[in-house]
């Protein structure tokens, strides 16, 4: 498998490791009422899809950025991957 | 026909081959309908007819029995476990592999050839004593090998590796393997002698409701009506339970491949571990070395793993016991595991009335096989757990009741 790196290029899989669901990048709020179960949800549930899913990869082996890959669980296929930093600020800024 | 040294003389100068099972016509309404026909979802059937009476029961199975993991495993069979929840529901199972052939009366070539895990510093030995006194307090036997004692039983070890030297071992010598296709096929035909139906090629589209509660399935081969309906579909869990309207839940597909090489003469007494990485040997009744190691690490539904695994499977497998780098490598495959959060099953009901679980097995599937069908059935037919079964609920991530043999956490890649 080739993750296409935006800063690196193309780079093989076996530099990276994977954390899992890119969920992962929304924190629930802590103080929030419903908190405890938000952080069940968050910590230990998974959509799971057969298809296309969206992970954190660190360039472990490599400039040890954190990754948005988005691969088809069905094919191995790698579709997109973007800097985990950007898309935080996308998000951050469409908030 | 109950089958002996005779019926097998006579089919086989039979010109005729007598099916084992019955291919039914599935009725509009069943008492129980089990999804999947794998290892879990037969021995589910079976156990319903034979310990709980319950004889109206409909497999139904997309592809054919036993396509998916009950035929893509390592086919070891060991209860070496070390928390409560656990050492009790695996030892069951290694009771019933005991007894398994007799019991459903079919040839599963279930052989006690011991399961040894190597150690490699103090530190790990230390680790397989309290192991090993854990599953004799549960009445499990456990004998911990000191470096000679492993060396009179696999004496082609590589023992004095500068890195990781070999100190012994935890050895299970009722663990062992089975022969992972005949277990299908026997509890198979032993649930169709008892009236069960075995429907194949019938994928499940959806679920059929009838007020809050899961009435049956809908299938390529139409709507089936049941009473209750039990899940047990390893790792394709989050599709099917997907349609019932459980769109989270806690586990993740992953991908788990295994090896064998060509065949050749009887080398592996038994199960061997490596314990300074993740690999894991055995031999084939027909000579072949079966051996497999880590998950590829990614969520994954395509049952084929990558080379980078293969790479360091060998690598291990070379570290442990270099003679084996002679042997070709002639098959690979992968199967997709249903990778829960502690790391342990689920067998429980679910929210959904009338719809009940059995999931997240991980690599130990196989196994499990036998108590997995047995426990299943309890808690189908009685519509409550049983005690020794009872820690797997579906909503232990929520009380924090894990059972995380590994001390994990919820990293469904690393246990």
């Amino acid at each position: 498998m080739i993750i296409d790196h935006p800063l690196c290029g193309p780079r093989d899989a076996r530099e990276f490791t994977v954390l899992g669901d890119a969920a992962w990048m929304d924190r629930p709020d802590p103080a929030a009422p419903d908190a405890a179960e938000a952080f069940h949800a968050y910590a230990c549930l998974r959509a799971n899809p057969a298809g296309v899913t969206r992970e954190l990869w660190w360039h472990e082996h490599g400039d040890r950025s954190w990754l948005v890959v988005t691969r088809d669980t069905l094919s191995h296929a790698v579709l997109k991957v973007e800097l985990a930093e950007d898309v935080a600020r996308a998000s951050k800024a469409a908030r | 026909m109950r089958l002996s040294a005779l019926t097998l003389l006579r089919e086989a100068f039979s010109p005729e081959r007598t099916p084992v099972w019955r291919t039914p016509e599935p009725k509009p309404a069943y008492r129980v309908i089990i999804v999947g026909g794998g290892g879990h979802g037969l021995a589910t059937a079976y156990y319903l007819a034979k310990e709980f009476g319950v004889t109206d029961v409909a497999v139904v199975e997309k592809g054919w029995l036993g396509s998916g993991n009950v035929g893509r495993n390592t086919t070891i069979i060991r209860s070496n476990y070390l928390l409560d929840g656990n050492i009790p529901f695996y030892e069951h199972s290694m009771k019933l592999w005991e007894g398994l052939e007799q019991d459903f009366n079919y040839n599963a070539m279930v052989s006690q050839r011991g399961v040894l895990n190597l150690c490699h510093s103090d530190a790990q030995r230390d680790a397989y004593a309290r192991r090993g006194n854990a599953m004799r307090l549960h009445g499990v036997d456990a004998e911990l090998l000191d470096a000679d004692g492993v060396r009179a039983m696999a004496p082609f070890l590589n023992f004095d590796d500068a890195r990781f030297p070999i100190k012994g071992g935890l050895l299970q010598k009722r663990g062992g393997t089975a022969r992972h296709d005949a277990v299908a096929w026997g509890y198979a035909r032993g649930a169709d002698l008892r009236g069960v139906d075995l429907i194949q090629n019938a994928e499940v589209t959806g679920f059929l409701r009838e007020g809050g509660r899961i009435a049956g399935v809908q299938t390529t081969r139409g709507a089936i009506r049941a009473g209750r309906t039990g899940v047990a579909v390893a790792g394709n869990t989050s599709r099917v339970m997907a349609m019932a309207g459980f769109d989270r839940l806690p586990i993740e597909s992953h991908v788990l491949q295994a090896f064998v090489s060509e065949g050749l003469k009887p080398i592996i007494p038994g199960v061997i571990t490596y314990g300074a990485g993740h690999f894991y040997i055995s031999q084939s009744d027909k000579g072949g070395l079966v051996f497999g190691g880590d998950i590829d690490g990614y969520a994954s539904y395509a049952q084929r793993g990558g080379l980078p695994v293969l790479e360091d499977v060998v690598e291990a497998g070379m570290a442990l016991m270099p003679m084996i780098g002679r042997a070709k490598l002639l098959r690979s495959w992968g199967g997709i595991m249903d990778m829960s959060m502690d790391g342990s099953p689920i067998i429980d009901r679910t929210p959904a009335e009338g719809l009940y679980l059995n999931a997240g097995w991980c690599y130990g599937g196989f196994k499990a096989t036998p108590a997995s069908g047995w426990h299943f059935a309890h808690l189908i037919a009685k519509d409550a757990p049983h005690p020794v079964a009872a820690a797997y609920r579906l909503d232990r991530f929520r009380t924090g009741r894990t059972i995380d043999e590994k001390g994990m956490g919820p990293w469904p890649n690393l246990h």
